[in-house]
């Protein structure tokens, strides 16, 4: 054997002996080898297509929709795009996730700190409240909240009414629905200055204060120096808003803004299902904080409420933070059970989208990509808020 | 690990890698041949087409066509399995040969039949979309509906047909979707929605689920052709075939007047020839789709011929109470026509 094949051969055996280059040989197999298989099911997924005649590309998405949506942020009928279809299943799914997140967090908070209270009857119903509701199917909770107790609200024709400007019926809230007019838009220009003004005025007067070390300025002030120029700008362009007020005709009221009971009954079932997750987290959370910095609190005349709020509250929301990220993403992802109730939010829209053009693959996948990332956004900002409300190690 | 043992290792990988990519499609006659059983996808849902009676077996006119087509190819109607699915899922479950036979009053349309992968056999039920509402709302026509709000099952061409309809007279409406008929039939009773849209056939049928059947009125209004049928999946000629002639077999005895009661004596004695061949008693044409010589008899034997079917399900003495109309034979005024067997 020549001198050249035994450092060869000693070369293609060091590939394995040595540890480094191992690692090495071995990561650039396990990248080949799932790379290969996405491309095996890349092609194996356009080849059955083509088998099978199923029309591919996202050509699509400017096409007439042809059906129509309940209740919508943006303005949608039969005749806008497949690609609107899905902008209005988006927002929708935002619409709920963060009325759902909003009112989850604050049950869930209430409850989690109500199961530690010291007072028998609270603390006895926010248990009840945990162990109910947390073992309940979530599909189910969306069904009682829309047959059982939304259903039974009375039709449009005999609704419920105050004053003949709101309405509560089976068809959901009507309410008015304020109308700007022209030269509407100072009024809110003029308010965000005045806010502005306040911020800046507070700032000089409380550095005037610590200087002499009292309180001189009168409190009215701040409140004027907001209300009075948004009050006179009203008045002089005319209070330029009109109301819609509904108004019930043939079928259903016209005018006004309705809230649609599938709306409100995804809201309820997924606050009050998520909420008893929460409250489980939080209780969690203030049970990990040491005893002793109550005692301390109390010791130094912190009272019980400034106690939790200063010294326990803080701490524990490191313990609760990561879990409660856990479950906005599961609320989010939850919100897909509203398609059941028929609530137009994505899972709903895409379906009907997929079943009339029959493209699985690309609506699909487009309907994982925007969960995926809507996710992925509230995961981030609840990272950044995790990192605040960390320890700060200097 | 040793060097050889990781070089075995990774070969393996890469021969099943390839392996699968390169895997081809045996015949579906074959497949459903060596499995043993129909695998056939239903509504499940719709009495008087498919719904579970309360031992759990299926009944109804799509469950019929499978237990017939699972006579004709195994001789034994009752190895159909059958595969509940939503509007929503049925393509998929189809395309992805999850079920060999999609028997699920689904509308015959260009998109679906040239785009989806999929191919219509014939047409079972002559359909039309027709609209429902409560007596108690005085309304005679679907055209007094301005501004309703309507519920709808998901996935359907009634979705499509409606926003058609309603931009036709130049009128508004708000749809309600359900993914699920239980779901629609619950929505319209407790009053969400002022009428309820379907195939003119479905309403009769979940009209049985609603408390007071005669507080309900279908309009007379037709909005759409509904011709439903069963479908296969694109590219397989043979199973294609397969499909078709079985739906003719069922059609042609009822015209040839061969029923599941006296195809024996037919088979045994009719000097005509049409029902000699069509019973298998003469000819090969069982053998030319790849079939038992005498899978016309075995289908007409176990499972009745479309009259049978029709009046079992869905005619005047079952609880839908549905005439033949346009569902007639074509000799009697209907549509329903079959091609010869010969």
């Amino acid at each position: 054997m020549a001198l050249s094949d035994v450092t060869a051969t000693a070369r293609l055996a060091s590939l394995w002996h040595n540890p480094a280059k191992r690692a090495l040989v071995l990561q650039v197999m396990a990248v080949v080898f799932v790379a290969v298989f996405i491309l095996w099911i890349a092609n194996n997924v356009l080849d059955n297509l083509a088998r099978l005649n199923i029309a591919s590309g996202y050509g699509f998405l400017d096409q007439r929709a042809g059906f129509g949506v309940p209740t919508s942020l943006i303005e949608f009928t039969p005749e806008s795009s497949y690609l609107r279809a899905f902008a209005v299943g988006i927002l929708n799914t935002l619409l709920i996730s963060m009325m759902g997140i909003v009112a989850a967090t604050v049950l869930g908070f209430t409850m989690g700190v109500a199961r530690l209270s010291s007072n028998w009857l609270i603390r006895t119903l926010a248990t009840a409240y945990v162990e109910g509701l947390r073992n309940i199917p979530l599909l189910l909770q969306i069904f009682f909240w829309y047959f059982a107790v939304l259903g039974a609200l009375p039709q449009p024709r005999q609704a419920l009414s105050i004053s003949d400007s709101v309405f509560l019926s089976n068809r959901g809230l009507v309410m008015p629905f304020p109308i700007p007019q022209d030269g509407f838009w100072l009024t809110p220009l003029v308010l965000i200055a005045s806010i502005a003004a306040w911020f800046i005025y507070r700032r000089r007067m409380e550095d005037r204060d610590r200087l002499e070390g009292r309180k001189a300025h009168p409190r009215w002030v701040g409140p004027a120096i907001v209300v009075l120029p948004v009050l006179t700008i009203w008045l002089l362009t005319g209070g330029p808003l009109t109301w819609s007020i509904p108004q019930f005709q043939g079928f259903r009221f016209v005018g006004g803004f309705t809230v649609v009971p599938e709306l409100v009954a995804v809201w309820f079932a997924l606050s009050i299902y998520t909420g008893a997750f929460i409250a489980e987290a939080v209780r969690g959370g203030i049970l990990a904080v040491d005893r002793g910095q109550t005692d301390a609190a109390r010791a130094i005349g912190l009272t019980r409420r400034q106690t939790l709020r200063l010294v326990v509250i803080p701490q524990a929301l490191r313990v609760i933070t990561p879990p409660l990220t856990n479950q906005y993403l599961n609320l989010t992802k939850n919100s897909s059970l509203g398609a059941a109730v028929g609530y137009p939010e994505l899972m709903n829209v895409s379906g009907t989208i997929l079943n009339q053009t029959g493209q699985a693959v690309e609506v699909l996948a487009v309907t994982m990509a925007v969960y995926g990332s809507i996710c992925l956004m509230i995961a981030m900002v609840m990272n950044k808020f995790n990192a605040t409300v960390g320890i700060a190690e200097r | 690990m040793s060097y050889s043992k990781f070089a075995v290792l990774a070969a393996c990988a890469f021969v099943m890698v390839c392996g699968l990519a390169t895997s081809s499609q045996a015949a579906k006659l074959d497949q459903i041949k060596a499995r043993g059983f129909l695998r056939c996808g239903i509504n499940g849902l719709l009495p008087g087409f498919s719904t579970p009676d309360d031992q759990g077996n299926f009944s109804g006119l799509d469950v019929d066509y499978c237990r017939a087509l699972a006579a004709a190819v195994f001789g034994d109607a009752t190895s159909a399995k059958f595969t509940p699915l939503t509007a929503k899922e049925r393509f998929t479950a189809l395309q992805s040969g999850e079920v060999d036979i999609l028997s699920r009053n689904t509308t015959w349309i260009l998109s679906r039949d040239a785009s989806q992968g999929i191919n219509f056999i014939g047409v079972t039920y002559y359909d039309g979309q027709g609209i429902m509402v409560k007596k108690e709302l005085g309304i005679g026509s679907a055209k007094e509906l301005d501004g309703a709000t309507i519920c709808i099952n998901q996935g359907t061409t009634n979705e499509l047909n409606l926003a058609d309809f309603f931009r036709a007279n130049g009128q508004k409406f708000t749809a309600l979707t359900f993914e699920k008929p239980d779901e629609v039939v619950a929505a319209y009773a407790k009053g969400r929605c002022d009428a309820y849209t379907s195939d003119k056939s479905q309403l009769a049928a979940q009209r049985i689920k609603l408390p007071n059947q005669g507080d309900h009125v279908i309009l007379p209004e037709v909005l759409s052709k509904e011709p439903l049928g069963p479908a296969v999946q694109h590219g397989d000629d043979q199973w294609f075939d397969i499909g078709k002639w079985v739906y003719y077999v069922l059609l042609n005895a009822e015209e040839l007047g061969v029923t599941s009661k006296n195809v024996d004596e037919m088979r045994a004695n009719s000097k005509n020839a049409d029902v000699q061949r069509m019973l298998g008693a003469q000819g090969k044409l069982g053998e030319m789709l790849g079939l038992p010589a005498d899978f016309g008899y075995q289908v007409i034997k176990q499972v009745g011929n479309y009259g049978e079917i029709f009046d079992r399900n869905l005619g005047p003495d079952t609880p839908i109470g549905l005439e033949r109309g346009v569902n007639a034979q074509w000799n009697k005024g209907g549509l329903q026509y079959a091609p010869p067997m010969r």
